[in-house]
Parts: C-alpha cells; sequence; structure tokens
C-alpha cells in the first residue's frame, strides 16, 4: 500500500483578480457554481487528515475569492495541520489576515517593474503587493515570496530580489515557468534565453551568498539535459483537489487524457490516494519503459514529469521528452528554436 | 557541528505535532514535514531558546540509552540547516 500523503493543494477556487499569462491553471477553468461548498471542503480537509495529510496549501485561484476563507481556514487549522495561503495578495487587508488562521504566507510578485508586473498580470495589480506584505509581517507571519519567472521577467531579478528583501520575506521562491495550462498557450512569449538563464543563475548565486533570505530556485528545464523531478513521485507525497472536486495526483493532470481522474464527491478520498487508476498509473517504477527503466537516475527524477511527456509525445509513459536520453528530445529543442514572440495573451476571467 | 552552549528554538512559523497516521511526533515549517523518531523528539521539544544543547544530552540520558552529546550536536545542525531550528547570533 503507498505511503499516505503530506499535502493537499487545494484549488479552492479558479477566480482570480489577476490574469497571469503564465498561469498554470487549465485552460477549461471552474465556474463559480461549479465550486464544492464550505461543508464539501471541510469533509475534504477531515478526510485528508484521516488519510494522513499534514500541510494544507489554500490556493487558486486568489482564495480570498472565496467569501467562505476564515470557515475553511479555521476548520483546516483546528485539524492540527500546517495551513499555508497562497495568494496574490490582492484584497489581503489586515482585517481579512486577522480573520485567517494560517501559519503561512505565500505571495505572489509578477515583476519588480511595477509597469512590467502589471503587464505580465494583466491587471493593474503590483501596487497592492508591498501593501500586502506589510500586513502578513504585522501579523507576525513568516512569508515566502513567489515568482514564476520567463523572458518577460528575467532581466529584473536582481531588483526582483531587492524587492523581496525590501518586502521583509523569510523566503523567496524563484520559479522557471512551467508550461501546463495558460503557460504552455503563451510559451513563445516565456521561454527565456540561455543568456537570461545564466545571467539569472550569477545573481541567485550571489543573492543566496549574501541575504538573510532562503532562497530556492527552480530551473528552467526545457535547457537542462536532465527533467525536473515529479514531486517526490507520482502519488507519492502529495494531492491536488481541484475547485470542482477532482482529485489529481499533480496540479497538472488534467491535461492526461484518459487517466480517469474521480471526484471527492463520489469516492472517497482514501479510496482515490490507495486505489483509483489515476494514482497508480505511474505510482513507484513499474510503469517505466527504457531508458528510465534501466537508469541510475530514477530515484532521482522519476523520469520527470508525466504531464510534460503527454503534452509533448501523446503518451504519459514516456521519458520526458526533456531528458537527452529521451528518443523524444528533439521535440524540445524544436521548441527552443521556435521564433519568440511578446505578447502575452492574459488568461481567462473564471466566473 | 553546533556549539554546546548553544541555545537553539524553533524556527518562525515552525509548528509541532502529534500525528495519529504516522504514530510520530512530527514538525511542520512551511516548505515540509520532518516525521521525527522518539529522541529526535524530545530534543526538538527542548529547543526553547533557554536550553543548552549539553544540558539537552544531560536530560536524554535520563530517558535513553546511549545518548552522546554529539549525536545532539549533529541532529540540531541538521535540524539547522532545514531552518527548523534557528540559534541566535
Ligand atoms: S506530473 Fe509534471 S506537473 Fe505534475 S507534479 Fe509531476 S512534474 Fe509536476
Ligand atoms: S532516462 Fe529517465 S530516469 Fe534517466 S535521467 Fe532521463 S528521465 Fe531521468
Amino acid at each position: 500500500m503507498a505511503e499516505p500523503p503530506f499535502g493537499l493543494l487545494a484549488e479552492l477556487t479558479h477566480r482570480c483578480p489577476l490574469r497571469c499569462g503564465y498561469c498554470s491553471n487549465p485552460l477549461e477553468l471552474v465556474r463559480r457554481d461549479a465550486e464544492l461548498s464550505t461543508a464539501e471542503w471541510w469533509d475534504v480537509f477531515d478526510q485528508a487528515r484521516e488519510l494522513g495529510v499534514l500541510q494544507f496549501h489554500l490556493s487558486g485561484g486568489e482564495p480570498l475569492a472565496r467569501k467562505d476563507l476564515p470557515e475553511l481556514v479555521g476548520h483546516a487549522s483546528g485539524l492540527g495541520a500546517y495551513v499555508n495561503l497562497v495568494t496574490s495578495g490582492l484584497g489581503l487587508t489586515a482585517g481579512r489576515l486577522a480573520e485567517l488562521a494560517v501559519d503561512h504566507v505565500q505571495l505572489s510578485v509578477q515583476d519588480a517593474d511595477p509597469a512590467n508586473a502589471d503587464r505580465i498580470a494583466g491587471v493593474k495589480g503590483f501596487a497592492h503587493k508591498p501593501a500586502a506584505a506589510r500586513v502578513v509581517k504585522e501579523a507576525g507571519l513568516p512569508l515566502t515570496v513567489n515568482v514564476v519567472l520567463h523572458r518577460q521577467n528575467l532581466d529584473h531579478l536582481a531588483d526582483i530580489v531587492a524587492l523581496a528583501e525590501d518586502m521583509g520575506a523569510d523566503r523567496l521562491e524563484l520559479a522557471n515557468t512551467q508550461y501546463y495550462g495558460w503557460a504552455l498557450r503563451n510559451q513563445a512569449a516565456l521561454l527565456p534565453t540561455r543568456t537570461q538563464l545564466r545571467q539569472a543563475e550569477d545573481v541567485v548565486r550571489e543573492a543566496k551568498s549574501r541575504s538573510r533570505m532562503e532562497i530556492v530556485y527552480v530551473i528552467a528545464d526545457y535547457h537542462e539535459a536532465h527533467p525536473k523531478p515529479c514531486m517526490h513521485g507520482w502519488g507519492a507525497r502529495q494531492l491536488t483537489v481541484a475547485p470542482n472536486g477532482d482529485v489529481l495526483p499533480c496540479p497538472a493532470a488534467t491535461v492526461i487524457e484518459g487517466l480517469g481522474i474521480e471526484n471527492v464527491k463520489s469516492r472517497p478520498l482514501r479510496e482515490i490516494w490507495h486505489d483509483s487508476v489515476s494514482f497508480n498509473a505511474f505510482r513507484g517504477f513499474d510503469w517505466m519503459g527504457e531508458p528510465c527503466r534501466g537508469c541510475p537516475r530514477r530515484e532521482v527524477d522519476f523520469g520527470g514529469c508525466r504531464c510534460q511527456a503527454f503534452q509533448l509525445t501523446g503518451n504519459a509513459a514516456n521519458t520526458d521528452p526533456v531528458c537527452s536520453l529521451s528518443p523524444h528530445r528533439g521535440l524540445v529543442d524544436l521548441v527552443l528554436r521556435r521564433p519568440a514572440a511578446d505578447a502575452l495573451a492574459p488568461r481567462e476571467v473564471a466566473r | 557541528m553546533s556549539d554546546l552552549f548553544t541555545t537553539p528554538r524553533l524556527g518562525k512559523g515552525v509548528k509541532t505535532a502529534y500525528d495519529q497516521t504516522r504514530d510520530s511526533h512530527v514538525v511542520l515549517f512551511p516548505e515540509g514535514v520532518l516525521v521525527l523518531n522518539e529522541t529526535a523528539a524530545a530534543v526538538v521539544g527542548m529547543c526553547d531558546g533557554r536550553t543548552t544543547i549539553a544540558q539537552m544530552a544531560e536530560k536524554l540520558a535520563e530517558d535513553f540509552d546511549g545518548v552522546r552529546v554529539d549525536d545532539v550536536a549533529e541532529l540540531v545542525t541538521r535540524l539547522i540547516a532545514r531552518r527548523v531550528v534557528v540559534t541566535d547570533g
């Protein structure tokens, strides 16, 4: 039997005041009337805690778009779990935060340059970010600033680090874009150049050596010879529940056709975690073919990303095509050679 | 390795809990979960910003066999690396 999960990513809603072109939410956004109710989320949290979940990441979309957020947070926190709020900061006032029994706040920042940040977000939102950070600090909570990196903000990385420092962040998470959902649609405008990545690595190295912040940098996998690890393996540590109650082995898993995704309204979470076809599809190592099967790196990267394998090769059980040992690596190189675009299409608004 | 007279305490935003599912004490922090064995749980419980590593080892020796102060120091060093525990200065 599989080990119990540690974390639940609860995507409470797809509604969001921002319209970031790099958003990894699926193209088909869940509408408000299809979202789980307050009581249904409570039940999901109860089941998740019972199953062994110790960390609840409340995310979206923008979780603050849920009017019942205080009740949802209160319930999760009452179960003795760690509650992490993942927010754009829009709407995060001292008054609202005071109602939320969270342990940690993750605040997204699009860029350090206000005009460019607003362009990336598709909305004038930048001005709210420093205020939101202040509110978190004044509440005495640990603050992580999250930045998704791409061609349109990588050149400002040093300023971004300085901004996070000014905001008083305890941690800074710099993650190169992963191409799912809206980000895949905008790939030509988001893919960085090698020069940008090389410079970014220098900035990160320098910042790590002197900053009091903990800095986490997630590489741009298209430009690497090996894929990024899939979580700690498929169905190993974490599960995601989408706004409509779909239970996903990974947040991007809706892209894999025929995966057999199940919903928490029709099957208990415990059964979905342990017994479902979707969670067992790529668990462990038995599903692997060559070159992963015999590769010593399989314990490190788990053969890479299943979603990426599906998106680029049409078969989710293939080696992640980012890997230099994959017979499909040419597909990634082809993408890298495509001409770049400037215009970002803002993601749609979920209603 | 940590100095035997440092007085570690839990980092900001770090919570401890008992997990029925795993039948273990756990430490919860922004980026993860640590499942603790009995001695580690006892050490984490003493990270109050007042108890020195040397005192921790002494206390532990009352309840467990074969406690070495170096092992306690090493454990604290590992907890510091994960930012679960901090020391001043
Ligand atoms: S399948 Fe891909 S997107 Fe999903 S968790 Fe694994 S690496 Fe991430
Ligand atoms: S062959 Fe598979 S396991 Fe080996 S490095 Fe490539 S993706 Fe990872």
